[in-house]
């Protein structure tokens, strides 16, 4: 029943001398939404960038809906029209406005008629609640609005699985929630999504798996309520306590 | 005995005022503004150059410069993608195309393109193409590193978002990069064009025909055959008929771009 969707197998990355990923194994089925949580330098967003190979393994194997990404005779760029991605700091295309953000990718990669580019930009604007926003210029919206806009962007390709690189890491405390309620709509209608979060409420009540990563290592991994709600190992409950009960901690030591 | 900070501002501001007067009244006294009159203000030379200094003349030198322009722009953006190539040769050859041109004066390379070109591929261009190559091989130099400057400002998250949208490198190069980084540059970009209106006037070293003089030349044939300044005052004028409103054009987009999103461009 549970179709494979993403598989990582032994995956290794590492910027010059400093080994970020080393040895990740990670299944998510088709429908699951798998939380990524731990502190920052743990290796998480490179984890996420390897699944649509922003960044370059250097060892590993990465399979992503049936097509191996690490295969070197891969077409890259027609594997990413099916793995959305949206990033910390929305990264729409600055000089278009909404709706042409939503349609240049449909039209100079999928060839789409413009027609059909449109209807299917105009019903995921609907989706994400910003249908009356297609032509406003990306610098017009708040933060909120526009890492809406860029998830409905990512739509628009028809992906099968969507990454989320802390989508809400860089709103505004009283925007994160348009964000979220988003996501969770998403994830509702039976999305698959990769989400690298330090939101521990999303993560509780959305994900069907939670891995906890720290300095390169799946750490922990399980339902979300065992990770966070009753986490086994030492550094989930320290990086937990600190994430859920921040002011009552001294400074963390030096690494 | 110690004068007050605010005080000292105050003596110091009519100092400068009183330095600025003494200048004025010194120019106005020593200038002989007879003579000045007769040799940049005469009416009659002056009536006598129109229309043909606007119909002939400053029409040339905004045609040339638009030639030299669009060339020169579309040189620039080869040469400023061979300078961020991964091949090595395409970074040198560009290095080296960008320092020559920029460091040898413009009336060489004139001379070099007019009379070089015909000896060494045996082929005579019509003056309209000698002129573009010229102006445009030129301004090139100069706009190749502005453009440069502005694909390397264009934030890397840009093209990260197009390629997984499943753009290919290229394509998020035309469709993404290159149209955010001349909005970027488009300030520095219009005073490129300003200075290559000015060069312009160095193309009457092609040996033009009469139709076919820009506003320099225009001006010291007139000035030839007559006994005062008045046609290089006139010429003057004409340019700044161009440059003016292309500086307020320049000033008005820098002013536009640093509103929005706050980009500097190190040209």
């Amino acid at each position: 029943m549970s179709e494979t969707c993403v598989e990582i197998t032994g995956l290794k990355k590492s910027f010059g001398p400093l080994d970020v990923l080393k040895g990740i194994d990670l299944q998510v089925n088709r429908g699951d939404v798998v939380c990524i949580i731990g502190p920052s330098g743990s290796g998480k967003s490179t984890l996420l960038r390897c699944v649509n190979l922003l960044e370059e393994p250097n060892g590993g194997k990465i399979v992503v809906n049936g097509t191996e990404l690490t295969d070197p005779d891969v077409d890259i760029d027609k594997a990413r029209t099916k793995i959305g991605m949206v990033f910390q700091s929305f990264n729409l295309f600055s000089h278009l406005n909404v709706l042409a953000n939503l349609t240049v990718a449909q039209r100079k990669v999928l060839k789409r008629s413009e027609e059909e580019a449109r209807r299917v930009a105009l019903h995921n604007l609907e989706r994400v609640g910003l249908g009356e926003k297609a032509h406003s210029m990306p610098a017009q919206l708040s933060g909120g609005q526009q890492q809406r806009v860029a998830i409905a962007r990512a739509l628009s390709m028809d992906p099968e699985v969507m990454l989320f690189d802390e989508p809400t890491s860089a709103l505004d405390p009283e925007l994160v929630g348009d964000v979220l309620g988003v996501m969770r709509q998403l994830a509702d209608e039976g999305m698959t999504m990769l989400v690298v979060t330090h939101e521990m409420q999303f993560a509780r009540e959305v994900a069907d798996k939670v891995i906890f990563m720290d300095g390169g290592y799946i750490v922990e991994e399980g339902p979300a309520a065992e990770v966070i709600g009753n986490p086994q190992e030492p550094r989930t409950q320290e990086f937990l306590a600190r994430v859920l009960d921040p002011t009552h901690h001294g400074p963390s030591d030096p690494v | 005995m110690a004068m007050s900070k605010r005080k000292r501002a105050e003596y110091i501001r009519y100092a400068q005022y009183g330095v600025l007067i003494v200048v004025v009244l010194l120019v106005a006294f020593l200038a002989d503004w007879g003579q000045i009159r007769r040799a940049f203000f005469n009416t009659e030379i002056a009536a006598s150059m129109f229309p043909n200094v606007i119909t002939v003349a400053l029409k040339n030198t905004i045609i040339y410069t638009a030639l030299g322009f669009g060339f020169g722009l579309a040189l620039g953006l080869v040469l400023a993608l061979m300078k961020l190539s991964s091949v090595a040769p395409y970074r040198w050859i560009a290095t080296v195309y960008i320092e020559f041109f920029r460091g040898v004066p413009a009336l060489l390379v004139f001379i070099g393109i007019y009379y070089g070109v015909p000896i060494a591929f045996q082929v005579q261009f019509p003056p309209l193409t000698t002129v573009m190559l010229a102006l445009g091989g030129v301004g090139a130099a100069y706009m190749a590193e502005t453009i440069r400057a502005g694909i390397q400002a264009v934030p890397k998250g840009q093209v990260e978002a197009a390629r997984s949208l499943g753009m290919s490198q290229g394509r998020a190069m035309i469709t993404v990069v290159i149209p955010q980084a001349f909005r970027i540059i488009l300030p520095p970009l219009t005073n490129e064009l300003i200075l290559l209106t000015k060069d312009s006037s160095l193309i009457y070293i092609l040996g033009l025909f009469r139709e076919q003089y820009e506003l320099t030349k225009f001006g010291r044939e007139t000035l030839s055959r007559s006994p005062s300044l008045t046609p290089i005052l006139i010429a003057g004028l004409c340019y700044l008929i161009i440059t003016l409103p292309l500086g307020y054009l320049s000033r008005w987009l820098e002013r536009r771009g640093t509103t929005g999103s706050r980009k500097k461009v190190s040209a």
